[in-house]
């Protein structure tokens, strides 16, 4: 007894142990990114993120002159501690705990004397987020010589767009694909295998074959500028996966359990809405929390659809791509809004995450 | 089916209708009634040779019109761009529907193919608009625009630029300059380095920098999905001072087919020789020629604003600028050298790069932008707020905001001769896409020179 | 299955079928058509519409999602009022229809229109046969292309199936399952351009800047241009990413398969005294198979059409090249439309053992 309670200890362990490792693995790169948006500019393009965490490192305590007359060639000697130069640019040990390192060339140039000593980056602003929110500053010279101040956008419009966008274009999709998954996997029809391949085909289309011929069609109907243009668009790229899921997930739901709601006299509609439905949660809401990412991380299909002759309809992504430097330098602004963009889908996901539920079909087994 | 579920069904149905009728009177665009007893000319009085159209605008017919414009202007270049029109959108009550995007050739494509085209769009490359003119989808402007004002207010070489197919297929809006060579200037002073006045004293400046431990030159090609253009600028450069301006034009933008300079041209290949003569330069790079490929190229200047200098020579376009440290100020952080000419024979060119407007549908309102946009009064808070060149005559120096940019301009106006920037010139498949690529696995040692220019020469359309 | 038979026999006469048969159809393009036309008409409203925005957005959402679910329930309510036979056969086409309509008008239709365009010259003036796939299998590029595609799908299925297995597994056992849960899944989160940004801080060449140069500095190495210069060894890096960024999706979806597995099977099984590998071998697998296939299916297929990464990355330079980003440059940059058609079709075909092992399936599935 004590043996197998032992035994499910060092189990349990085993399995957190593993699990932590691959947590932290995968958390290194966003915390890299986290660090990075509440550092500044120049900050981040001189060193490391990771120098926050306290370490021993180089400090300078001290500097001296150049030697004269030294050359790039020859041996150099500093206050008895002889090197070449490069040596000394990359940094000599002098013996006694300290470092020379040559700071520049042999015109300019001066020797920092380090010490090793406990360090820290501390230097941490807001103003990132501050900027990404509230949108950035542009100064304007007028015609007539004076300077003026312009405001760029916040993100509230473009942030209620988005979920505009985001929220049908995750429900409409799901809708038909669940009606067509489960006609796929429990009705008899002519074409079923036939339509159901096209469906697997349909998963591999790049959809950027898709924007032309659209985009057309949607001229010919003048659509185009309007939210349900955007939806249809993203429920039709959406749905083969939908469907090609759902169908995997209800394809697998106890045939028993549907016999005898058939023998109870239902249809294949109540069925549908009554039992289907209920018992495909976890299924619709991990596809949901896909199709919820996709979209809303989405600026193709958005900048085609509702962008180039009706501007005024940004989203989230379209706004944020702009506002990160004409030639995107700004990696401060970046790693900023790519947290801010990430704060909904991840209050989704975790809104959904409690539909994981065990236990649904509890019961329907014959055991 | 219960009577529960028939109310439930009825109760649906009924909403959305209501919600429709509810949004019917707010949907109906009521046109203001515009109680303008008398119209008057609100432009500049200065403003001559208007077209027609133009000059309706300014009388205030076309008030409340929208004409749409995409580009690839994001950030602070499109406030600068709104700014520079809404002077004009007061005077004329148009409203100039500006969409700038940062994937501009796909967006332009999908939308010009799908019958969706914006009425102007912003081309900063004029090889991809040169697509657009040859499916016919380009206005041809040389009857909607006034050509003697045209004549008057460019230099003949823009408007022979913007001739394509036969048609004139757009006006240019603005340039960038890219001779420049870009140095820190107080440790260049400090140090006691002199400006070069010609290629072999630029050489000797590299080799006298690297005697005296250091890196001279930042370079960097990295740029995401437009890796290697960099590259092509430095190519263009050289090609420019080592031969021909006829053996320019035919390598970049041939006007006849079987005149065309092939990549693997001795021309080419010399220049791409002379290039890696500096380049590939043992000691002259600053983090070796394995961070060539690999720096981003707005990052590759910063090592210059270190104190002191980590590099000291920096060849790039004024819009480098923007990347500088903040807080840097021209004139007294860093100045900037014309890159010196190689053969005495061939002057002193300006290698330049600049945006086309194109027009793409005809309506009386587009004209009018149309022409505003051939005026300099179109860029003139653009100019005072720096990031912009002005290529027409009628803009003055004086209305430049930085010297640095004043300089250039002055600069290019008294050079031996101007040239645009060949990689944008070419087609795509060249331009953007096989002299990127080819520099890049050249530089980063993939390939060797003569299969990189062989490559680069394969893509170039057939017809 | 009796019930079916009986009726087949019955349904004779060719009056019957006709009626059926235009029934099935008018079914299937019916709804989404009426669906269409009357959301239309709502949204050209919204469009010119002056309203507060909150407004416009609250009142486009209900109207979009409420519209479509009241157009099925109202078809379907019009056919419970029609004859059970007529039901039986019209019934399918009001669940399958409307799917299958927009999967038309969406994909279908397109991907016919790019095979057309495929056989024509880049401006598609000219039909030019099957050049344009010729050249597709013979340069350079392209041939790199398949290289990096057959790694991509190799490497990153095994390891985006496997890891999202282990993590979904382990995360149903530990104290901290939630957590873990969102740790995997925050990277599916970030937007492309913000990966782009976090794997810049990883493999930058530049051990200041770049965390691997940074670790191989500090044991004594040379910092390495990891994505440009480590040819061809930068592919398995940029395929770090996408497992990065993948694993996400399927640990989601076999977590809700796991927790399909009934606890009385389980139970059995510890009582029987099988170890927990034994349980996971012998009951868990059988019995997520279904998800084990369609998790690997879709990931197979998501790295064929890899595009993103490696465009925000390299651009497909310095040997990167994959088929979705050579599609997209011949496409959109280089207005080929002919080449770039050809290479998208390059893709359909590629898929066709996925296909048919999916039909295989398909086909063992009993339907009533």
């Amino acid at each position: 007894m004590q043996s197998k309670k032992q035994q499910k200890l060092v189990g349990q362990l085993l399995v957190n142990g593993i699990l932590l490792l691959i947590c932290i693995a995968w958390t290194v790169p966003t915390l890299g990114l986290l660090v990075s948006s509440i550092r500044d500019r120049e900050d981040i393009q001189s060193s490391g993120w990771w120098t926050i965490i306290p370490h021993r490192g180089w400090v300078q305590v001290s500097e001296l002159p150049i030697p004269e007359n030294a050359s790039v060639d020859s041996e150099i000697t500093i206050e008895g501690v002889t090197a070449t130069y490069d040596e000394f640019r990359a940094g000599v040990d002098t013996g006694d705990g300290r470092q020379f390192v040559w700071i520049g060339n042999l015109r300019n140039g001066h020797i920092q004397v380090k010490d090793r000593q406990w360090t820290a980056g501390s230097n941490f602003t807001l103003e990132n987020y501050g900027q990404v929110l509230v949108g950035k500053e542009y100064t304007i010279r007028n015609a007539d010589g004076s300077t003026s101040t312009v405001q760029g956008d916040d993100l509230s419009a473009s942030f209620l767009n988005s979920l505009t966008v985001t929220v049908p274009a995750t429900v409409i999709p799901i809708l038909i694909a669940a009606f067509a998954a489960y006609g796929f996997a429990w009705m008899k029809f002519p074409g079923r295998r036939i339509l159901f391949i096209i469906v697997v085909a349909l998963l591999v289309v790049p959809l950027q074959i898709a924007l032309i011929p659209i985009l057309r069609d949607y001229v010919k109907l003048n659509l185009n500028g309007t939210f349900l243009a955007i939806w249809l668009a993203h429920t039709g790229f959406g749905l083969p996966l939908a469907t090609y899921l759902l169908y995997n997930y209800i394809s697998t739901i106890p045939r028993d359990i549907l016999e005898s709601a058939f023998i109870d006299g239902a249809s294949h509609f109540t069925i549908f809405t009554r039992l289907i439905l209920p018992l495909s949660v976890p299924a619709l809401a991990s596809f949901a929390i896909f199709q919820f990412l996709w979209v809303w991380n989405d600026y193709l299909v958005a900048l085609i659809f509702l962008g180039v002759t009706s501007g005024n309809v940004q989203v989230l992504t379209q706004r944020i791509a702009g506002m990160v430097g004409s030639r995107g330098a700004d990696w401060h602004l970046l790693t900023a809004a790519a947290f801010i963009s990430m704060v909904v889908p991840l209050v989704v996901f975790f809104s959904l995450q409690r539909y994981f539920v065990r236990g649904l079909m509890a019961g329907s087994v014959k055991g | 089916m219960s009577s529960k579920k028939r109310v439930v069904v009825f109760a649906l149905l009924a909403a959305l209708v209501l919600v429709m009728v509810a949004c019917a009177p707010k949907a109906t665009p009521t046109p203001e009634p515009v109680a303008e007893p008398e119209a008057e000319f609100m432009c500049p009085s200065d403003w001559e040779m208007l077209t027609p159209e133009l000059e309706a605008a300014c009388m205030g017919e076309y008030d409340g019109m929208v004409v749409t414009m995409t580009g690839p202007f994001t950030d602070e270049d499109e406030v600068k761009f709104n700014e520079s029109v809404a002077e004009f959108e007061e005077w004329t009550g148009i409203d100039i529907q500006y969409t700038g995007t940062k994937e501009f050739e796909t967006i332009i494509t999908a939308a010009v193919q799908g019958g969706d085209a914006p009425d102007i769009a912003d081309f900063p490359q004029p090889g991809l608009l040169l697509n657009f003119v040859k499916s016919g989808d380009v206005v041809d402007l040389t009857d909607v625009m006034n050509q003697d004002w045209l004549k008057k207010n460019y230099k003949q070489a823009w408007l022979d630029m913007a001739q394509m197919e036969g048609i004139q297929a757009g006006v240019w809006a603005r340039y960038n300059g890219k001779s420049q060579v870009w140095y820190p200037q107080p440790a260049f002073d400090d140090a006691g380095y002199e400006v070069p006045e010609t290629w072999d004293e630029m050489l000797a400046l590299s080799d006298q920098i690297v005697a005296d431990g250091d890196t001279p030159w930042c370079i960097g090609i990295e740029s995401g999905a437009a890796t290697g253009w960099p590259a092509t600028d430095w190519m263009e450069e050289i090609m420019l001072r080592t031969t021909s301006l006829e053996n320019y034009d035919n390598w970049s933008f041939p006007a006849d087919p079987a005149d065309r300079l092939p990549f693997t041209s001795p021309e080419v290949k010399n220049a791409a020789q002379v290039m890696s003569d500096l380049w590939l330069h043992e000691g002259y790079v600053y983090g070796g020629t394995a961070a060539i490929a690999d720096t981003f190229f707005g990052d590759a200047p910063l090592p210059m604003f270190d104190d002191p200098p980590k590099c000291w020579l920096h060849k790039q376009g004024n819009f480098i600028t923007s990347f500088f440290p903040e807080g840097t100020v021209a004139g007294e952080d860093y100045d900037f050298f014309y890159l010196p000419p190689i053969d005495e024979e061939y002057g002193k060119p300006y290698l330049i790069a600049g945006d086309i407007y194109a027009m793409f549908d005809d309506r009386p309102e587009v004209r009018a932008v149309m022409d505003f946009f051939s005026r300099g009064e179109s860029l003139r808070t653009w100019l005072g707020s720096g990031g912009a060149l002005s290529p027409h005559n009628d803009a003055e120096l004086s209305w430049y905001g930085d010297d640095i940019e004043r300089g250039i301009a002055g600069l290019v106006n008294d050079a031996d001769s101007v040239r645009f920037d060949g990689s944008d010139l070419m087609p795509g498949a060249v331009g953007s896409g096989s002299f990127w690529k080819g520099m890049t696995d050249y530089f980063s040692g993939t390939v060797d020179l003569d299969t990189a220019l062989s490559e680069i020469d394969a893509a170039w359309p057939s017809d | 299955m009796q019930q079916t038979d009986i009726q087949e026999k019955r349904r004779t006469t060719p009056l019957e079928w006709v009626a059926a048969n235009i029934g099935r159809i008018l079914i299937s393009v019916l709804v989404p058509v009426v669906t269409f036309l009357g959301l239309r008409a709502g949204f050209l409203f919204l469009r010119d519409s002056d309203a507060p925005q909150l407004i416009i957005a609250i009142v486009a959402i209900i109207w979009g999602v409420g519209g479509v679910a009241a157009l099925y329930w109202v078809f379907n309510w019009v056919l419970e009022l029609l004859p059970d036979e007529w039901k039986a056969q019209l019934q399918p086409f009001l669940f399958v229809g409307p799917a299958m309509a927009i999967l038309t008008w969406y994909l279908a239709l397109p991907t016919v229109r790019t095979f057309w365009l495929s056989l024509r010259s880049a401006d598609s003036s000219q039909f030019v046969g099957f050049q344009n796939y010729i050249a597709t299998f013979t340069q350079r590029i392209m041939l790199e292309a398949y290289r990096n595609n057959a790694l991509w799908m190799i490497v990153g299925t095994s390891f985006t199936v496997s890891l999202g297995l282990l993590i979904a597994v382990l995360a149903d056992r530990s104290n901290f399952e939630n957590v873990a849960k969102a740790v995997i899944f925050l990277p599916m989160a970030i937007s492309m351009v913000g990966a782009g940004v976090i794997w810049r801080f990883v493999y930058d060449v530049d051990p200041h800047i770049g965390l691997l140069n940074a670790i191989v500095t500090a044991l004594g190495g040379e910092p390495q241009a990891w994505i440009t210069l480590v040819q061809p060894w930068n592919n398995l890096l940029l395929t770090v990413i996408v497992i990065w960024l993948q694993t996400g999706y399927a640990m989601v979806l076999f977590s809700a398969a796991i927790k399909g597995v009934p606890d009385d099977l389980l139970e059995a099984a510890r009582v029987d005294g099988a170890t927990e590998t034994q349980t996971f071998f012998r009951i868990i697998i059988p019995y997520i198979q279904g998800t084990i296939i369609t998790v690997t299916t879709t990931v197979v297929i998501f790295t064929l059409k890899i595009f993103d990464v490696v465009m925000v990355t390299t651009g497909g330079q310095f040997g990167t090249e994959v088929i979705g980003v050579r599609f997209y440059r011949e496409f959109f940059n280089n207005q080929n439309f002919g080449y770039g058609s050809a290479i998208a079709i390059v893709l359909l075909i590629a898929v066709i053992p996925v296909m048919i092992y999916n039909l295989i399936q398909f086909s063992k599935q009993e339907v009533f």
